[in-house]
């Protein structure tokens, strides 16, 4: 069974990862944008993040930094896009790929240790919490500020107008909403959240890598997809919850799944349990449904 | 008032798929006026539409809508001066947004969106007194999805939103011809009633030189990208699609030869 620091070890990834689902439900469900720049994007906000904090500013401010910069990723993908006329897809695709390079011209080598730096969780630890449970704590307030100003975002004018670009485009021009900005903005925002994302793992994990991206998305998929498989994102705060709780239980599934021993699962199989599960949560949904509705027409 | 003037249009230039759509089009709408638009498929009806409201660009000729030239303006621009209906009952509105998001929308069509609520309190009232018009039980289903509507049901609300803010032109785009007859007669009557009411200046395209006759306080014909007759007032009084289609061959000396036109 799974230890009490691995309890706790998952929650606290599920609950960043909670913050990429948020940026991946921003693109691919708002905004009907498939957005692979977020496998740059998050190593971009831990590289940015763990320079300024070695180079020693206050690591909330080298964290801020961190969404800008995620932001302006973003926001490249976005104008490609819009203004380039390149296919989303493969749009994204390109930044993902000069950010690799950029990556490394940031950090200036492929890897930063944070050992011993003061990091956002460092004023934490002196609140005698256990120390598993500190990233935790400070990890679900940052989600949860995070949650309410987005469902406010998405209840707004703004809001509303993007939730139009993305599900309507020919009407929301017809109302005079600018589509293409709205979409610079999605996407930037989706960003932002991604590179947050990055810079508290990196904070967490002690440590900012140039290879820490890869997968990202996936795993962010795999967040949305099982959260909306166990709660109808029917509105826009349940789609929202449905983003947490999904990245949690999938870490909390992952650290299960190695810790099984009878499985006989190592570390290295952490993508190939990652595809299988996204697999199913897209696969399991639409099977329940065609056994409910055979079950329905037997009775009538 | 909108005028457009000598609007020339050619999809696929340069390309074996060469389609002159508006050769020439030019037509002046006055304030007030309810102009119905007939003509067979490939006249340039649905171009015509698609240039006024910026979703294509003309490739030479100006647009005027209330003084302004929106010749060269997309279509965000323009939608604080024009309103639009589609055909497809579920494209002018979004089906996983309720009701009342849908019209918070279209209230402020043309305006600055800012960060502030959508959907206002103050709001409620008007929305729930202009859904009560149209007899649907809708002025009770303010949080409902709009997907969860009828197809008729949806082009109302449409209709409802296109006209909740003021607009210099009210563009329908054959808003009627994707509906079930009796939602159709409905629909049809309800633009009547909203266009007296509020006393818009509108243009709709229709495929029925019937509707286009008992409609309206104008009718204009297209073919083959530009206007070949148009009539208005006592000349168009107890005129019939017969007379339309006699009209039609003394203009051009040619004959409609086009099933749907006479039969709608």
């Amino acid at each position: 069974m799974l230890s009490n620091i691995a309890f706790y070890g998952a929650v606290e990834t599920g609950l960043i990862y909670g913050l990429v689902a948020f940026g991946i439900y921003l693109s691919f469900r708002v905004l009907d944008f498939p957005d692979l720049t977020v496998d740059g994007s998050f190593p971009l906000g831990a590289a940015v993040a763990a320079v300024l904090i070695i180079e020693g500013w206050n690591p909330w401010l080298a964290t801020g930094c961190a969404v800008f910069a995620g932001m302006a990723a973003g926001a490249v993908t976005a104008i490609l896009n819009v203004k380039l006329k390149i296919l989303n897809l493969l749009a994204s695709i390109l930044t993902m790929i000069a950010l690799y390079s950029i990556n490394l011209r940031v950090m200036g080598r492929p890897n930063i240790a944070l050992l011993g730096e003061d990091t956002v969780l460092t004023p934490w630890y002196s609140l005698g919490l256990a120390y598993h449970q500190v990233p935790v704590l400070l990890f679900a307030i940052v989600i949860f500020i995070a949650l309410i100003l987005l469902w406010r975002f998405m209840k707004s004018e703004t809001g509303l107008a993007m939730r139009a670009t993305g599900a309507n485009p020919r009407m929301a021009r017809a109302q005079g909403i600018a589509t293409g900005a709205m979409i610079i903005l999605g996407v930037a925002v989706s960003n932002g959240l991604v590179g947050l994302a990055g810079a508290l793992f990196a904070q967490s994990q002690g440590a900012a890598d140039v290879t820490m991206g890869v997968g990202v998305i996936v795993i962010g998929l795999a967040s949305l997809i099982g959260g909306e498989a166990v709660i109808t994102p029917s509105t826009v705060v349940r789609a929202l919850i449905a983003c947490v709780v999904g990245a949690i239980i999938y870490r909390l599934a992952i650290a299960f799944a190695l810790n099984a021993d009878f499985l006989g699962l190592q570390a290295q199989d952490l993508n190939l349990i990652t595809a299988v599960l996204v697999t199913l949560a897209i696969v399991l949904p639409g099977i329940r449904s065609s056994v409910v509705s055979k079950f329905t027409s037997k009775k009538a | 008032m909108i005028s457009a003037t000598d609007l020339r249009l050619t999809f696929g230039k340069g390309t074996p798929l060469e389609n002159p759509a508006l050769r020439g089009m030019s037509l002046t709408v006055n304030q007030g006026e309810f102009v119905t638009v007939i003509g067979s498929n490939g006249a340039g009806k649905s171009t015509f539409l698609n240039a006024l409201a910026g979703e294509v660009m003309v490739d030479s000729g100006t647009i005027i809508v209330d003084n302004l030239n929106v010749t060269k303006l997309p279509t965000h621009k323009r939608a604080g001066r024009v309103a639009r209906v589609f055909q497809d009952p579920l494209a002018g509105t979004c089906e996983g947004l309720s009701i009342e998001e849908n019209l918070s929308l279209a209230i402020k069509r043309g305006q600055r969106r800012s960060l502030g609520t959508a959907v206002k309190k103050q709001y409620e009232e008007q929305f729930r007194e202009s859904l009560s018009s149209l007899n649907l039980g809708l002025e009770n289903r303010l949080g409902d999805k709009m997907g969860l509507l009828s197809g008729g049901q949806r082009q109302a609300v449409s209709l409802l939103m296109a006209s909740l803010t003021p607009s210099a032109i009210l563009l329908l785009d054959e808003h009627t011809a994707a509906l079930d007859p009796k939602t159709a007669a409905f629909v049809l009557e309800l633009t009547k009633n909203i266009i007296e009411e509020q006393k818009l200046t509108a243009l709709m395209v229709t495929h029925s030189m019937k509707q286009a006759l008992e409609v309206g306080t104008r009718t204009v014909m297209l073919h083959q990208g530009e206007v070949v007759f148009d009539i208005e007032g006592k000349d168009r009084e107890g005129l019939e699609v017969k007379d339309l289609l006699e009209l039609f061959e003394t203009q051009r000396g040619l004959s409609v030869d086009d099933d749907s036109l006479l039969l709608g």
